[in-house]
């Protein structure tokens, strides 16, 4: 799965680390997730939606069928 | 605490004092194993109601250190409970599979030595590690 989640934070000119303290997870997840190296629950994505203010379709998209 | 980074490289203060107190448990619990194994040997004569008690200590130590890895556990983030239960997987299959096999080495006579459980607990602690750190170090 694709994300926004690096251009949104790096909007903001948060750290991965900032991002990780405001989500409560550790680095390595925000790193795994911003690589595309690990999709996040839904509990996370929505965390993540409600911090960026945005739809979680916005931040995140699905490339099997490209929406 | 620095070896708390190296594996969860933790944003959360509260994991970080957990894996603390895991550590704690951990160190009473190899104590009192070894207080309960060279004990009669070194410390005491083989007094049956010191050995009983070295005993339950040793198992109550090691309850509390179960206890304190499942807060722990509880406390880490979706990822790292993956990383955990996946190297608990691997490690758990592989003590099963290679334990057997290992015992059946020993019951067909294959190896002149009788089986020992140290080396099968030695076997699924590195196989834990190493899953942990290959993972730590791939999504880092």
């Amino acid at each position: 799965m694709k994300n926004r989640l690096k251009v949104l934070r790096a909007e903001r000119d948060w750290t991965q680390a900032d991002l990780a303290k405001a989500l409560k997870v550790s680095r390595q997840t925000v790193n795994a997730i911003e690589t595309g190296k690990y999709d996040p629950s839904l509990p996370l994505a929505f965390k993540i939606s409600d911090l960026f203010g945005k739809q979680i379709e916005e931040i995140f998209e699905n490339e099997q069928n490209g929406s | 605490m620095k070896t708390a980074h190296i594996i969860s490289d933790s944003c959360n203060p509260e994991t970080d004092q957990l894996t603390k107190y895991l550590a704690f448990w951990t160190l009473g619990w190899v104590v009192s194993m070894a207080i309960a194994s060279f004990g009669p040997t070194y410390l005491w004569e083989s007094a049956t109601w010191i050995n009983l008690t070295a005993i339950v200590v040793n198992f109550a130590l090691g309850v509390g250190m179960i206890m304190s890895n499942i807060r722990l556990f509880k406390a880490q983030d979706e990822l790292m409970q993956q990383i955990q239960l996946k190297a608990m997987g691997i490690a758990l299959g592989l003590g099963v599979v290679g334990g057997l096999s290992y015992s059946l080495l020993d019951i067909t006579n294959v190896i002149e030595q009788d089986a020992e459980i140290a080396f099968l607990v030695m076997g699924v602690s590195i196989t834990y590690l190493v899953s942990l750190v290959t993972d730590n170090i791939r999504y880092r």
